[in-house]
């Protein structure tokens, strides 16, 4: 081709000609240690989503036996949860109020104290403060459960609620072990929503000032929604850890499954139920084996419900920066 | 140093035929006296004194590192924002201190607006690009959609984004974003616009219109501009200074000070002095 264009009419611009230094694109090194570790990083993912798959399908097969045994109409409808008494009741509505409850007031606590230490860690703490404040912040999130519903049973209970409010509550309810599990999440809520308004770009907070905003506006109205999806993700976050939280729950709770009507009634968690029935002398098939899964998958379908409409709304109304 | 403050001089008509409006000395809206600014221990401005006439155009050249940026942050204590920045002499505005016991920032910035190096407008509509500003200053505005559009025609911007006021101001091209964060800035209806190399990451056509812009704002606002660009300088300011940076003695920190300013005719043409000379013509920097 080089050949013909020397010849003829115009070359092209610039008028260079390709050299023609003999030249092999071919590696020099076949490298199989990259093809062993790409083979090594394929397993580590396809590990997870495969274990992932196991739970699933290992909750699903014990709980359609459940389900040829007890009408899903009972399951969802029925008020008294009694499987290991002689007269066998299997409504889920009462584990369902204990662990709306113990969420709810979870909620109430660790929204609004983990988004205001949040804004206060990324918009007004000196670096210093943020240095000191955010490992201590991280070690609360270490602090094993157990040792919270210790806390939530012999502390928030007896001495907080009834000694210092005088709240009528007994030594179980669902207020204490759900303030306790609002504590539990607030490093959760805090550390991430921190994360997410410590992202959003310096020259819009600038942009703001910069037309004469303060503070606390340009938190609430440039950097709040432009960080809304990591904030909303902080939370969501947060919601699963506490519907799916045993200990605490099981400790400050109670073990009783009814109908909870008021905060300061005792009630039993999904997670409840099961920490307290899964004892190892349910016999596999029985349908007392096959309840816990029951219960078990219930769990599970609420919580990725919870995510895919959190991931929803976010997608709603979210600014994109 | 007598280089540092406006010499009195003629009227000066530039070859074009335009005749330059400033007066001889400018009717001061924004006066610095001294000023030094610190980030820390470290000195990145020494002593400037200058003074920003009305309704002119003033610009701030020099090398990179020089502290013009520094200098006109400082005018809007937008350097408030950075810790451990300290600023001492005095920049007064209408004759008050600006960093006075008693002043508030939030309405000092309210007053002297600004626009960014890079176009940021926030990740909303057009609309509330513009609407933000008043809203949040809590102007008392009687429609606000009208506001927004007088903003938008004052920033050029009216015709091309009228039909997609609802639609996200990250649609815009780089040159639109600008204007329209300068829209955003005359919505709050500031008396002074401090631009901080409005051009750097805009096209020559973007660059042609924003400056086209700023001598029609001239009319109503007082405008400071940091630019990269001598031309630039050369084509809207009415007034220029010129900074440099000199290594301090003892380490390799470089402290920046005025070095001369004067009419931008006067220092694109015969500056007094040689260090301005080298370059403008290009000799260093």
């Amino acid at each position: 081709m080089s050949t013909t264009m020397q010849s003829a009419g115009p070359s092209r611009q610039g008028g260079l000609r390709p050299s023609s230094a003999p030249v092999t694109l071919r590696s020099a090194n076949p490298r199989y240690g990259e093809k062993v570790l790409l083979g090594f990083l394929m397993l580590a993912a396809a590990v997870s989503i495969l274990t992932t798959v196991g739970i699933v399908l290992s909750l699903i097969f014990p709980a359609i036996a459940f389900f040829r045994e007890v009408s899903i109409g009972e399951f969802l409808t029925s008020t008294s949860w009694t499987p290991r008494f002689a007269d066998k009741n299997y409504g889920v509505l009462p584990l369902i109020t204990g662990t709306a409850w113990t969420t709810a007031i979870a909620l109430a606590v660790a929204i609004p104290l983990g988004l205001g230490a949040a804004i206060y860690l990324s918009e007004y703490a000196t670096p210093r403060v943020r240095k000191i404040f955010k490992p201590v912040l991280e070690l609360l999130a270490g602090v094993p459960s157990v040792v919270y519903g210790l806390f939530a049973v012999a502390f928030v209970g007896p001495v907080i609620l009834k000694g210092w409010f005088g709240i009528g509550v007994g030594t179980y309810s669902v207020l204490a072990a759900g303030l306790v599990l609002g504590i539990m999440i607030i490093p959760t809520v805090a550390s991430l929503a921190e994360d997410a308004m410590t992202a959003v770009p310096r020259s819009l907070r600038e942009a703001s000032y910069g037309l004469g905003s303060n503070r606390m506006r340009t938190v609430l109205r440039v950097v709040f929604p432009a960080a809304i999806s990591g904030i909303a993700a902080s939370i969501v976050l947060a919601l699963s850890r506490a519907v799916g939280e045993t200990m605490i729950v099981a400790m400050g709770a109670g073990s009783q499954a009814r109908m909870v009507a008021a905060p300061t009634e005792e009630g039993q968690t999904m997670t409840g139920f099961i920490a307290a029935a899964a004892l190892g002398d349910s016999v596999q098939g029985t349908t007392d084996y096959n309840t816990l899964f029951a219960v078990g998958l219930t769990l599970f379908v609420i919580t990725l419900l919870i995510n895919l409409v959190s991931i929803k709304l976010v997608n709603r109304f979210r600014e994109v920066y | 140093m007598d280089s540092a403050t406006i010499s009195m001089r003629q009227m000066e008509t530039v070859d074009s035929g335009r005749t330059i409006s400033p007066t001889e000395t400018p009717r001061a809206v924004l006066t610095c006296d001294d000023v030094s600014i610190y980030y820390g221990s470290f000195r990145a401005v020494n002593e400037v004194s200058m003074d920003i006439g009305l309704h002119e155009i003033t610009a701030l050249i020099g090398p990179s590192g020089c502290g013009k940026s520094t200098v006109l942050r400082s005018l809007n204590r937008m350097n408030d924002l950075i810790p451990g920045t300290k600023v001492t002499g005095t920049i007064s505005y209408h004759g008050i201190d600006i960093y006075g016991k008693d002043v508030d920032p939030i309405e000092v910035r309210r007053r002297i607006g600004m626009v960014f190096q890079k176009p940021n407008p926030f990740p909303k509509s057009i609309y509330d690009n513009v609407a933000y500003g008043p809203r949040v200053t809590g102007m008392k505005v009687d429609s606000m959609d009208d506001l927004v559009e007088k903003a938008l025609r004052g920033a050029a911007l009216w015709g091309e984004v009228k039909d997609k006021l609802k639609q996200s101001a990250y649609g815009l091209s780089g040159g639109q974003q600008q204007r329209l964060c300068i829209a955003r800035t005359i919505a709050v209806q500031p008396e002074i616009i401090l631009m901080d190399e409005p051009c750097s990451a805009l096209d020559p056509i973007a660059t042609a219109r924003i400056e086209d812009l700023m001598l029609e704002l001239k009319e109503k606002y007082t405008i400071v501009i940091v630019t990269h660009n001598m031309q630039q300088a050369a084509r809207v300011a009415d007034r220029t200074a010129f900074f440099t940076a000199e290594a301090a003695e003892g380490n390799g920190d470089r402290t920046g000070h005025l070095v001369e300013f004067d009419l931008t005719t006067k220092i694109f043409s015969n500056p007094s002095d040689s260090r301005t000379e080298d370059y403008i013509s290009g000799r260093f920097g």
